[in-house]
């Protein structure tokens, strides 16, 4: 039995320099012996002395992987990690790929040690309380005592040093301890509790602040002790608060549900006495700004719901040309502006290209709210129903009314049915004005998101087409209507 | 009025913010301290650097700048009808207990909200000149949550989103209409109108390949908002649908979900009674199987009864115990998709369920061994040594795998 003997509990460096040389040496788990420093010698060891030809080079090659996960693994209290993690180096020689088997002892024992010591190391980051030093140098020291469960404290500091910078600290467990300056990280010996202050000034707000964000309504004391276990309370200033926080819960709650509600502070009052009236009221509505305005308290359709919010149309009060579209769609949702996404910019290309005057066009949609269907983190357009589209009509007939068009263009079905009153076609009604009741000139085309949804080439440019005709269309008849006036 | 000390002040203020349920401090940008002579960092997750007896991690000094608010909301503490002590920070106070506690290492950084006092745009200026003050002049690189208010100014959402990790604005209410009852001067549109700028924001900031120029950050935690469960009628459904509506149109990392719990002062209004703790915990779950295991809510919610989950057994088992015709599953062939299906197996089980059966066929030990637990599992799946046969279309399963009520023990 060769018997090995660490100096350090977690010293990664010198646990792979002797493997090495054990490898080297052909020497198989069960013919080593791993052994702290300072452990007890046994009658049985034949040979204390490492009598093995030293191995400063690679004599195998293991995943990275291991590497990673035997440098935290080391860190464990557990007498036998050393042999541990040597049988899975030895048995890695001959199947590179064992790391992936979960089901197998040594993998499964290795995902424990590190897990153990990644939580201790991550709590250590959570439960260190540094204390304030006074000092005449002007200086910021702060000391924190602590006592972490593995050999944790190299692996630790390093996350100290990136965070706390701009501060002079030290670490001081059991083990070791850890020195910052400001420039560099230091390690030295362990040490007790009393080399730290006791006290510090900033401690007693943080009991306020604990006992203040505690919601006595919620007690979850089991939850509570999982994530902080009571082995770290002795060193948290506020972990005295716990059990009178927790004798007194109850009561408190009790109190709140109990007690009845006082009359409000005069504040108050006067604050609701100055609150303004919203329109809500249909007949209150005498111009365009006031629509705009009560759109969004609109719930005559359930669309409100999800919706961002209501996306009234744009353009000059007294425009010569109204499109009116289908529905808003995601980004004109969120931004509150209708045809402003990908079909927006179609209609914008086509409108400009026939020569319609942009500055004397409204645009709209027949229905104000987005109607979508979530799918993870997208909203899948949904057609309104007749249901939607005939609640809508409300606020459309307003804009109608308001602007006064001489034409309307309706941009596909839905639009066109609204303003008909009836179940419309395009390809039927396409291509000749229609006169509306109030002598206003209709014209019906597809929505561009049409055009946008044609995949191949030759049938999206002749509907392309089809729509700048219909688009023609509308500007002769602007300018027809223009030239009588 | 008597000036109050700051540790009154403390003392209200943070009692104030405790109803926001959130306190992540995870998922932003990796940023240290390191050779810049200032304090503080952030790594990607996030650390709990203490945990209060309800069983809440605290991680961020979380506070109101301010309890006095114009608004008369029913389920808020700080409602304006309410006779809650109202006190004051000053930005410079905050700034400092900000410092005090992380230098202590109390805290992973500030979440600060506040009531409205004056205008939006008033309050917002203050929250940002918070956030603003501890950047600039403390070179301070922790972790900063704001709360937008929303109608406040573009610029000032912008510069929020400049100095803060993550910006949340709450949704409050699962329904417009339960919000309107509530919190009669808050617009729903308003709220979600200022998750959309947020987002807008977040679009812009967001990595584009073709742009060569650093482009000026925004929230790189992202946004996230709350709904208060239990105050109003609204069932599960109604609650995760809303949550799914919210997760599609406005990138949040996180809905949470509050049960609400009586309050001082409060509203003969409200249910006053006991939080609903565990309907809180079963939204939770069902909010994880939506994102990350590959269910919608009409599934979720059939597992269920009347539109409410199952409180007394956790959201995935409940759907698969009404889809038993979908099992067993064979864990040696069934792809990842079909996996997160079975009761008691989580993604990181799963993971090593994949990486194992590449080695070997796993039998039902293997299983047991890799997911920590085997009772859930067991009558859902098939393995090289186990077939679940009669148990998986058992009558009396359900009743086998609920667990039996937990004696509280006294501490």
């Amino acid at each position: 039995m060769q018997v090995i003997r660490m100096q350090s509990p977690n010293d990664f460096a010198e646990w792979r320099s002797k493997a090495r040389q054990l490898l080297a040496a052909g020497l198989s788990p069960e013919q080593v012996e791993w052994r702290m420093m300072d452990d007890a010698a046994s009658l049985l060891d034949s040979d204390d002395a490492l009598d093995l030809p030293a191995a400063t080079q690679p004599v195998g090659s293991v995943p990275r992987q291991f590497l990673d996960l035997a440098e935290q693994a080391i860190c464990h209290t557990d007498p036998a990690r050393f042999s541990l993690l040597y049988q899975l180096l030895w048995a890695l020689q001959a199947d590179s790929q064992l790391l992936a088997d979960a089901t197998l002892d040594a993998n499964s024992l290795l995902t424990k040690r590190v897990s153990a010591v990644r939580r201790d190391s991550h709590k250590m980051k959570a439960f260190v309380r540094f204390k304030s030093i006074a000092d005449d140098s002007g200086l910021e020291r702060y000391a924190a005592w602590f006592e972490p469960e593995h050999y944790t404290l190299e692996l630790t500091a390093p996350f100290f040093a990136r965070r706390f910078d701009g501060m002079m600290w030290a670490i001081v467990t059991p083990y070791r301890s850890a020195y910052w300056d400001g420039e560099s990280l230091a390690f030295g010996p362990g040490g007790s509790k009393s080399d730290v202050p006791q006290d510090d000034a900033v401690e007693d707000d943080w009991k306020t602040y604990f006992s203040s964000i505690f919601n006595p309504a919620r007690l979850k004391v089991a939850m509570m002790k999982s994530e902080m276990p009571m082995k770290y309370w002795r060193n948290l200033p506020e972990a005295e608060l716990i059990a009178p926080l927790i004798r007194n819960a109850r009561q408190m709650e009790a109190e709140m549900i109990e007690r009845t509600a006082t009359q409000p502070p005069s504040r108050h009052l006067r604050q609701q006495a100055r609150e303004p009236d919203l329109i809500e009221n249909a007949a209150e509505i005498t111009s365009l700004a006031d629509a705009r305005s009560a759109v969004q308290g609109c719930q005559r359709c359930p669309l409100y719901e999800h919706a961002t919010q209501a996306v009234f149309g744009e353009g000059p009060q007294h425009a010569d040309v109204m499109f009116v579209g289908e529905q808003p769609g995601d980004q004109e949702d969120l931004a509150g502006k209708p045809f402003i996404g990908p079909a927006g910019k179609v209609l914008d290309a086509a409108v400009e290209k026939v020569g319609i005057d942009r500055s004397r066009v409204y645009v709209t949609n027949a229905v104000k709210h987005f109607k979508f269907e979530p799918r993870g983190k997208r909203r899948i357009h949904q057609r309104p129903d007749g249901g939607e589209v005939q609640a809508c009509k409300f606020w459309l007939n307003l804009e109608i009314g308001f602007v006064k068009p001489k034409v309307i263009v309706a941009l596909g079905a839905t639009a066109a049915t609204s303003l008909l009153g009836r179940t419309a076609t395009i390809g039927k009604l396409r291509g000749a004005p229609i006169t509306m009741d109030d002598g206003t000139i209709l014209f019906v085309t597809n929505h561009p998101s049409y055009l946008l949804r044609i995949p191949d080439l030759e049938g999206k440019a002749r509907e392309q087409a089809k729509f700048e005709d219909d688009l023609i269309l509308v500007r002769e008849a602007i300018a027809g209507l223009c030239t009588r006036h | 009025m008597a000036a109050l000390t700051l540790r009154r002040k403390l003392a209200i203020l943070s009692d104030a913010a405790k109803y926001d349920a959130s306190c992540a401090s995870s998922g932003t940008e990796k940023r240290s301290s390191a050779g810049t002579g200032g304090i503080g960092s952030t790594e990607g997750s996030g650390i709990c650097h203490s945990y209060a007896p309800d069983g809440r991690c605290i991680s961020l000094l979380k506070i109101l700048l301010t309890n006095f608010c114009v608004y008369d909301c029913i389920y808020c503490v700080n409602r304006s009808s309410s006779n809650v002590t109202r006190a004051r920070f000053s930005v410079e106070e905050v700034v400092k207990l900000t410092l005090d506690f992380y230098k202590r290492n109390y805290i992973e950084g500030l979440f600060l909200s506040s009531g409205i006092i004056q205008s939006p745009d008033y309050t917002m200026e203050e929250l940002v000149r918070v956030a603003r003050s501890l950047r600039l002049e403390h070179h301070f690189a922790g972790y900063i949550h704001l709360k937008v208010i929303p109608n406040a100014s573009p610029d000032l959402l912008i510069e929020a989103g400049r100095w803060a990790d993550r910006l949340s604005t709450n949704i409050e209410m699962p329904t417009d209409i339960g919000l309107e009852q509530l919190a009669p001067e808050k617009k729903p549109s308003e709220i979600r109108t200022a998750m959309a700028n947020v987002r807008g924001k977040l679009d812009e900031a967001g990595p584009d390949k073709k742009a060569r120029a650093k482009k000026p950050k925004f929230a790189p935690a992202g946004q996230s908002t709350q709904m208060i469960i239990g105050a109003d009628a609204a069932d599960d459904g109604v609650i995760l649908n809303r949550a799914a509506g919210l997760y599609s149109g406005y990138k949040l990392r996180r809905v949470y979900y509050s049960a609400f719990s009586p309050i001082p002062d409060s509203s003969s209004r409200l249910p006053l009674k006991a939080p609903p703790l565990m309907r809180e915990h079963r939204l939770y779950q069902a909010d994880w199987l939506i994102r990350f295991y590959g269910f919608d809510v009409p599934e979720i919610i059939w597992g269920g009864e009347d539109g409410l989950l199952d409180l007394n057994i956790d959201p995935k088992l409940a759907w698969a115990l009404k889809s038993r015709a979908r099992f067993p599953v064979d864990v040696n062939r069934a792809d990842r998709e079909m996996l997160l299906r079975v009761p008691g197996l989580g993604t990181k089980s799963i993971d090593r369920i994949l990486s194992t059966r590449r080695h070997h066929r796993l039998r039902l030990e293997d299983v047991a061994r890799i997911a920590g637990t085997i009772d859930k599992v067991r009558p859902f799946i098939e393995a090289a040594d186990w077939t679940p046969g009669g148990l998986t279309d058992d009558a009396r399963l359900r009743a086998k795998l609920t667990p039996q009520p937990e004696q509280l023990s006294l501490f």
